[in-house]
Protein backbone atom coordinates (compact mmCIF):
# COMPACT_ATOMS: atom_id res chain seq x y z
CA UNK A 1 0.00 0.00 0.00
CA UNK A 2 0.99 3.58 -0.57
CA UNK A 3 -0.23 6.00 2.06
CA UNK A 4 0.24 9.51 3.35
CA UNK A 5 -1.31 11.33 6.28
CA UNK A 6 -2.11 15.02 5.80
CA UNK A 7 -3.18 16.88 8.93
CA UNK A 8 -4.68 13.78 10.47
CA UNK A 9 -6.41 12.55 7.29
CA UNK A 10 -4.95 9.59 5.44
CA UNK A 11 -5.04 8.97 1.74
CA UNK A 12 -4.30 5.38 0.82
CA UNK A 13 -3.77 3.86 -2.58
CA UNK A 14 -3.63 0.25 -3.58
CA UNK A 15 -0.90 0.42 -6.26
CA UNK A 16 -2.03 -2.88 -7.76
CA UNK A 17 -5.21 -1.32 -9.11
CA UNK A 18 -4.77 2.40 -8.22
CA UNK A 19 -7.87 2.35 -5.99
CA UNK A 20 -7.89 5.41 -3.72
CA UNK A 21 -9.25 5.74 -0.20
CA UNK A 22 -9.57 8.90 1.82
CA UNK A 23 -9.92 8.39 5.56
CA UNK A 24 -11.34 10.97 7.93
CA UNK A 25 -9.56 11.71 11.19
CA UNK A 26 -11.30 8.97 13.16
CA UNK A 27 -10.70 6.34 10.52
CA UNK A 28 -7.09 7.48 10.19
CA UNK A 29 -6.56 7.11 13.93
CA UNK A 30 -7.88 3.53 13.79
CA UNK A 31 -5.82 2.67 10.73
CA UNK A 32 -2.62 4.07 12.26
CA UNK A 33 -3.24 2.18 15.50
CA UNK A 34 -3.88 -1.16 13.76
CA UNK A 35 -0.66 -2.92 14.70
CA UNK A 36 -1.80 -6.53 14.38
CA UNK A 37 -1.78 -7.05 18.15
CA UNK A 38 -4.22 -4.53 19.61
CA UNK A 39 -7.89 -5.47 19.45
CA UNK A 40 -10.18 -3.10 17.59
CA UNK A 41 -12.25 -2.60 20.74
CA UNK A 42 -9.10 -1.56 22.61
CA UNK A 43 -8.11 0.86 19.86
CA UNK A 44 -11.52 2.50 20.03
CA UNK A 45 -11.40 2.78 23.80
CA UNK A 46 -7.78 3.95 23.92
CA UNK A 47 -7.56 6.27 20.89
CA UNK A 48 -11.03 7.19 19.68
CA UNK A 49 -13.28 7.78 22.69
CA UNK A 50 -10.94 10.21 24.51
CA UNK A 51 -10.01 12.15 21.39
CA UNK A 52 -13.25 12.41 19.45
CA UNK A 53 -15.93 12.47 22.18
CA UNK A 54 -18.26 10.07 20.41
CA UNK A 55 -20.77 7.61 21.79
CA UNK A 56 -19.05 4.37 22.72
CA UNK A 57 -21.52 2.01 21.06
CA UNK A 58 -21.65 4.14 17.90
CA UNK A 59 -17.87 4.27 17.78
CA UNK A 60 -17.51 0.49 18.17
CA UNK A 61 -20.11 -0.18 15.49
CA UNK A 62 -18.60 2.35 13.06
CA UNK A 63 -15.09 1.05 13.70
CA UNK A 64 -16.20 -2.50 12.95
CA UNK A 65 -17.83 -1.46 9.68
CA UNK A 66 -14.80 0.59 8.74
CA UNK A 67 -12.41 -2.28 9.45
CA UNK A 68 -14.51 -4.68 7.37
CA UNK A 69 -14.63 -2.19 4.53
CA UNK A 70 -10.84 -1.77 4.49
CA UNK A 71 -10.39 -5.52 4.75
CA UNK A 72 -12.59 -6.01 1.67
CA UNK A 73 -10.13 -3.82 -0.23
CA UNK A 74 -7.10 -5.60 1.23
CA UNK A 75 -5.95 -2.49 3.07
CA UNK A 76 -6.39 -4.10 6.46
CA UNK A 77 -6.27 -7.74 7.56
CA UNK A 78 -8.84 -8.80 10.14
CA UNK A 79 -7.79 -11.42 12.69
CA UNK A 80 -9.58 -13.01 15.58
CA UNK A 81 -6.29 -13.52 17.43
CA UNK A 82 -3.32 -11.15 17.83
CA UNK A 83 -0.55 -11.50 15.29
CA UNK A 84 2.39 -13.52 16.60
CA UNK A 85 5.39 -11.36 17.57
CA UNK B 1 15.74 26.65 -40.45
CA UNK B 2 14.59 23.06 -40.66
CA UNK B 3 16.47 20.68 -38.40
CA UNK B 4 16.85 17.38 -40.18
CA UNK B 5 18.91 14.32 -39.40
CA UNK B 6 19.11 11.16 -41.48
CA UNK B 7 19.12 7.67 -40.02
CA UNK B 8 18.91 4.12 -41.26
CA UNK B 9 15.13 4.33 -41.10
CA UNK B 10 15.09 7.49 -43.19
CA UNK B 11 14.94 10.74 -41.25
CA UNK B 12 15.05 11.42 -37.55
CA UNK B 13 12.95 14.07 -35.86
CA UNK B 14 14.01 14.96 -32.31
CA UNK B 15 10.97 15.98 -30.26
CA UNK B 16 12.00 17.59 -26.96
CA UNK B 17 9.43 18.06 -24.20
CA UNK B 18 10.38 19.12 -20.69
CA UNK B 19 14.04 18.73 -21.56
CA UNK B 20 13.60 15.07 -22.55
CA UNK B 21 14.18 14.34 -26.21
CA UNK B 22 12.65 11.53 -28.20
CA UNK B 23 14.39 11.05 -31.53
CA UNK B 24 11.85 9.54 -33.88
CA UNK B 25 13.34 7.68 -36.83
CA UNK B 26 10.82 7.41 -39.59
CA UNK B 27 10.21 7.76 -43.28
CA UNK B 28 10.07 11.03 -45.15
CA UNK B 29 6.40 10.23 -45.74
CA UNK B 30 5.66 10.54 -42.01
CA UNK B 31 8.21 13.27 -41.30
CA UNK B 32 6.09 16.20 -42.46
CA UNK B 33 3.18 15.06 -40.31
CA UNK B 34 5.48 15.00 -37.28
CA UNK B 35 6.92 18.43 -38.05
CA UNK B 36 3.41 19.90 -38.01
CA UNK B 37 2.35 17.94 -34.94
CA UNK B 38 5.37 18.94 -32.87
CA UNK B 39 6.05 22.41 -34.24
CA UNK B 40 8.05 24.39 -31.71
CA UNK B 41 9.30 21.25 -29.94
CA UNK B 42 11.73 19.95 -32.56
CA UNK B 43 15.37 20.47 -31.73
CA UNK B 44 18.73 19.35 -33.04
CA UNK B 45 19.39 15.64 -32.77
CA UNK B 46 21.00 14.62 -29.52
CA UNK B 47 22.79 11.47 -28.35
CA UNK B 48 20.98 11.84 -25.02
CA UNK B 49 17.58 11.48 -26.63
CA UNK B 50 15.41 8.42 -26.36
CA UNK B 51 15.54 6.58 -29.69
CA UNK B 52 12.26 5.52 -31.20
CA UNK B 53 11.95 3.84 -34.58
CA UNK B 54 8.57 3.99 -36.24
CA UNK B 55 7.82 1.21 -38.68
CA UNK B 56 4.80 2.11 -40.75
CA UNK B 57 2.37 -0.71 -41.33
CA UNK B 58 -0.98 -1.01 -43.03
CA UNK B 59 -3.67 0.30 -40.66
CA UNK B 60 -4.28 -1.98 -37.73
CA UNK B 61 -7.74 -1.84 -36.21
CA UNK B 62 -8.56 1.87 -36.21
CA UNK B 63 -9.64 2.27 -32.65
CA UNK B 64 -7.69 5.06 -30.96
CA UNK B 65 -10.33 5.17 -28.22
CA UNK B 66 -9.64 1.61 -27.10
CA UNK B 67 -7.95 1.10 -23.74
CA UNK B 68 -4.18 1.38 -23.72
CA UNK B 69 -2.30 -1.62 -22.32
CA UNK B 70 1.16 -0.90 -20.90
CA UNK B 71 3.01 -3.82 -19.35
CA UNK B 72 6.53 -3.97 -18.00
CA UNK B 73 9.03 -6.62 -17.13
CA UNK B 74 12.09 -5.05 -15.62
CA UNK B 75 13.02 -2.19 -17.91
CA UNK B 76 11.22 -3.65 -20.94
CA UNK B 77 7.81 -2.30 -21.75
CA UNK B 78 5.17 -3.20 -24.28
CA UNK B 79 2.40 -0.79 -25.22
CA UNK B 80 -0.66 -1.69 -27.20
CA UNK B 81 -3.86 -0.17 -28.40
CA UNK B 82 -6.02 -1.04 -31.36
CA UNK B 83 -4.02 1.25 -33.63
CA UNK B 84 -0.42 0.60 -32.54
CA UNK B 85 1.99 -1.82 -30.92
CA UNK B 86 5.24 -0.62 -29.34
CA UNK B 87 8.16 -1.87 -27.30
CA UNK B 88 10.47 0.27 -25.20
CA UNK B 89 13.45 -0.41 -22.95
CA UNK B 90 13.77 2.30 -20.29
CA UNK B 91 17.33 1.16 -19.47
CA UNK B 92 18.72 1.52 -22.99
CA UNK B 93 16.15 4.23 -23.88
CA UNK B 94 15.44 2.55 -27.19
CA UNK B 95 12.04 1.62 -28.57
CA UNK B 96 10.12 0.65 -31.67
CA UNK B 97 6.59 1.37 -32.82
CA UNK B 98 4.49 -0.45 -35.37
CA UNK B 99 1.65 1.73 -36.60
CA UNK B 100 0.11 3.35 -39.63
CA UNK B 101 1.02 6.94 -40.57
CA UNK B 102 -1.24 8.26 -37.82
CA UNK B 103 -0.08 11.21 -35.73
CA UNK B 104 -2.54 10.16 -33.00
CA UNK B 105 -0.89 6.77 -32.61
CA UNK B 106 2.64 8.12 -32.24
CA UNK B 107 1.40 10.89 -29.95
CA UNK B 108 0.03 8.25 -27.59
CA UNK B 109 3.31 6.33 -27.55
CA UNK B 110 5.23 9.53 -26.83
CA UNK B 111 2.87 10.38 -23.96
CA UNK B 112 3.30 6.90 -22.48
CA UNK B 113 7.10 7.08 -22.68
CA UNK B 114 7.09 10.50 -21.02
CA UNK B 115 4.78 9.21 -18.28
CA UNK B 116 7.20 6.32 -17.60
CA UNK B 117 10.22 8.61 -17.67
CA UNK B 118 8.61 11.20 -15.42
CA UNK B 119 7.52 8.58 -12.88
CA UNK B 120 11.20 7.87 -12.28
CA UNK B 121 12.13 11.57 -12.19
CA UNK B 122 9.65 13.01 -9.65
CA UNK B 123 7.29 14.29 -12.27
CA UNK B 124 3.97 13.56 -13.93
CA UNK B 125 1.70 14.23 -16.87
CA UNK B 126 -1.66 15.67 -15.89
CA UNK B 127 -4.98 16.16 -17.63
CA UNK B 128 -4.64 19.93 -17.32
CA UNK B 129 -4.27 23.12 -19.24
CA UNK B 130 -1.34 25.23 -18.09
CA UNK B 131 -0.11 28.72 -18.69
CA UNK B 132 2.56 31.18 -17.64
CA UNK B 133 1.57 34.58 -16.34
CA UNK B 134 4.34 36.86 -15.17
CA UNK B 135 7.11 34.43 -14.37
CA UNK B 136 4.93 31.75 -12.77
CA UNK B 137 2.98 28.80 -14.12
CA UNK B 138 -0.64 27.94 -13.32
CA UNK B 139 -2.27 24.56 -13.90
CA UNK B 140 -5.99 24.04 -14.63
CA UNK B 141 -6.93 20.41 -14.16
CA UNK B 142 -10.04 18.48 -15.01
CA UNK B 143 -11.39 15.71 -17.18
CA UNK B 144 -12.96 16.30 -20.57
CA UNK B 145 -15.64 18.96 -20.35
CA UNK B 146 -14.29 20.52 -17.16
CA UNK B 147 -13.23 23.68 -18.99
CA UNK B 148 -9.55 23.28 -19.88
CA UNK B 149 -10.02 24.53 -23.41
CA UNK B 150 -12.49 27.20 -22.31
CA UNK B 151 -10.15 28.75 -19.78
CA UNK B 152 -7.28 28.51 -22.27
CA UNK B 153 -9.26 30.31 -24.96
CA UNK B 154 -10.21 33.07 -22.48
CA UNK B 155 -6.58 33.80 -21.56
CA UNK B 156 -5.60 37.46 -21.89
CA UNK B 157 -2.69 38.51 -24.16
CA UNK B 158 -0.09 38.55 -21.37
CA UNK B 159 -0.58 34.81 -20.80
CA UNK B 160 1.59 32.18 -22.49
CA UNK B 161 -0.29 28.93 -22.99
CA UNK B 162 1.73 25.79 -22.30
CA UNK B 163 -1.05 23.39 -23.30
CA UNK B 164 -4.83 23.15 -23.25
CA UNK B 165 -4.86 19.39 -22.65
CA UNK B 166 -1.87 17.62 -21.06
CA UNK B 167 0.51 19.37 -18.69
CA UNK B 168 4.07 18.29 -18.00
CA UNK B 169 5.25 18.85 -14.43
CA UNK B 170 8.58 17.94 -12.92
CA UNK B 171 10.52 18.81 -9.80
CA UNK B 172 13.63 20.64 -10.96
CA UNK B 173 16.16 21.29 -8.19
CA UNK B 174 13.42 21.43 -5.57
CA UNK B 175 11.05 23.59 -7.61
CA UNK B 176 7.88 22.24 -9.21
CA UNK B 177 8.12 23.34 -12.80
CA UNK B 178 5.57 23.22 -15.63
CA UNK B 179 6.77 22.82 -19.20
CA UNK B 180 4.99 23.50 -22.45
CA UNK B 181 3.79 20.48 -24.41
CA UNK B 182 2.64 19.87 -27.97
CA UNK B 183 -0.22 17.75 -26.59
CA UNK B 184 -3.21 19.72 -27.81
CA UNK B 185 -6.86 19.45 -26.97
CA UNK B 186 -9.74 21.18 -28.69
CA UNK B 187 -7.60 24.26 -29.40
CA UNK B 188 -5.75 21.97 -31.82
CA UNK B 189 -2.47 23.82 -31.54
CA UNK B 190 0.70 23.02 -29.61
CA UNK B 191 1.56 24.95 -26.48
CA UNK B 192 4.50 27.31 -26.20
CA UNK B 193 7.84 25.66 -25.55
CA UNK B 194 8.76 27.40 -22.31
CA UNK B 195 8.68 26.64 -18.60
CA UNK B 196 8.15 28.27 -15.22
CA UNK B 197 7.83 27.48 -11.56
CA UNK B 198 4.32 26.34 -10.61
CA UNK B 199 2.49 28.89 -8.48
CA UNK B 200 -0.85 27.09 -8.06
CA UNK B 201 -3.03 24.33 -9.41
CA UNK B 202 -6.74 24.91 -9.97
CA UNK B 203 -9.31 22.13 -10.20
CA UNK B 204 -11.86 23.35 -12.70
CA UNK B 205 -15.59 23.36 -12.08
CA UNK B 206 -18.31 25.18 -13.96
CA UNK B 207 -20.10 27.54 -11.58
CA UNK B 208 -22.46 30.48 -11.33
CA UNK B 209 -19.67 32.87 -10.33
CA UNK B 210 -15.91 33.12 -10.45
CA UNK B 211 -14.40 32.07 -7.14
CA UNK B 212 -11.66 29.95 -5.65
CA UNK B 213 -11.52 27.76 -2.58
CA UNK B 214 -8.32 26.31 -1.12
CA UNK B 215 -8.48 22.52 -0.78
CA UNK B 216 -6.98 20.40 1.96
CA UNK B 217 -3.88 18.48 0.93
CA UNK B 218 -5.71 15.15 1.21
CA UNK B 219 -8.57 16.33 -0.97
CA UNK B 220 -6.13 17.88 -3.45
CA UNK B 221 -4.05 14.71 -3.70
CA UNK B 222 -7.13 12.58 -4.33
CA UNK B 223 -8.40 14.90 -7.07
CA UNK B 224 -5.04 15.22 -8.79
CA UNK B 225 -4.37 11.48 -8.71
CA UNK B 226 -7.61 10.96 -10.64
CA UNK B 227 -6.34 13.26 -13.38
CA UNK B 228 -2.78 11.97 -13.68
CA UNK B 229 -1.93 10.26 -16.96
CA UNK B 230 -0.25 7.05 -16.00
CA UNK B 231 -0.89 3.95 -18.04
CA UNK B 232 1.55 1.34 -16.78
CA UNK B 233 0.42 -1.73 -14.92
CA UNK B 234 3.33 -1.49 -12.48
CA UNK B 235 2.86 -1.25 -8.72
CA UNK B 236 6.30 0.20 -7.97
CA UNK B 237 6.01 3.04 -10.46
CA UNK B 238 2.41 3.66 -9.42
CA UNK B 239 3.62 4.03 -5.84
CA UNK B 240 6.24 6.53 -7.02
CA UNK B 241 3.61 8.58 -8.80
CA UNK B 242 1.54 8.54 -5.61
CA UNK B 243 4.51 9.81 -3.59
CA UNK B 244 5.22 12.48 -6.20
CA UNK B 245 1.66 13.82 -6.07
CA UNK B 246 1.72 13.83 -2.26
CA UNK B 247 4.95 15.84 -2.33
CA UNK B 248 3.45 18.20 -4.91
CA UNK B 249 0.34 19.03 -2.84
CA UNK B 250 2.50 19.70 0.19
CA UNK B 251 4.41 22.35 -1.75
CA UNK B 252 1.89 23.87 -4.17
CA UNK B 253 -1.49 25.39 -3.28
CA UNK B 254 -4.39 23.53 -4.88
CA UNK B 255 -7.69 25.37 -5.23
CA UNK B 256 -11.07 24.58 -6.66
CA UNK B 257 -11.89 27.17 -9.30
CA UNK B 258 -15.57 27.64 -10.06
CA UNK B 259 -15.92 29.82 -13.08
CA UNK B 260 -18.19 31.34 -15.66
CA UNK B 261 -17.11 31.17 -19.28
CA UNK B 262 -15.97 34.80 -19.41
CA UNK B 263 -12.57 36.45 -19.36
CA UNK B 264 -13.17 37.80 -15.85
CA UNK B 265 -12.02 34.48 -14.42
CA UNK B 266 -8.46 35.43 -15.26
CA UNK B 267 -8.65 38.25 -12.71
CA UNK B 268 -8.36 35.49 -10.09
CA UNK B 269 -5.23 34.02 -11.68
CA UNK B 270 -2.10 35.82 -10.64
Amino acid sequence: MAARVFRGEAIIMNPADSTLFNLNETATAIWLAADGRTALRSIVERDILPAFHVDREDALRDAGQFAEDLARHAILTLRTEPEAE
Amino acid sequence: MAIRAHSAAGVRVNVVIGGTGIGVSTTTEFEEILRLQYAGFIEADSAQSIQLTVELTPPLTLDPDADIQVRGEGSRWTMERGDFHASYDSATRVGKVWQSASRQSLDSVIRIIHSLTLAEETGFLLHAASAIRGDRAFLFSGKSGAGKTTISSLAPPDVHLLTDEVSYVRNVSGRWTAFGTPFAGELARPGENRSARVEALYLLRHGSENRTELLSAASAARSILRNVLFFADDANLTRRVFDTICAFVEAVPVLELSFLPDAGVWELIH
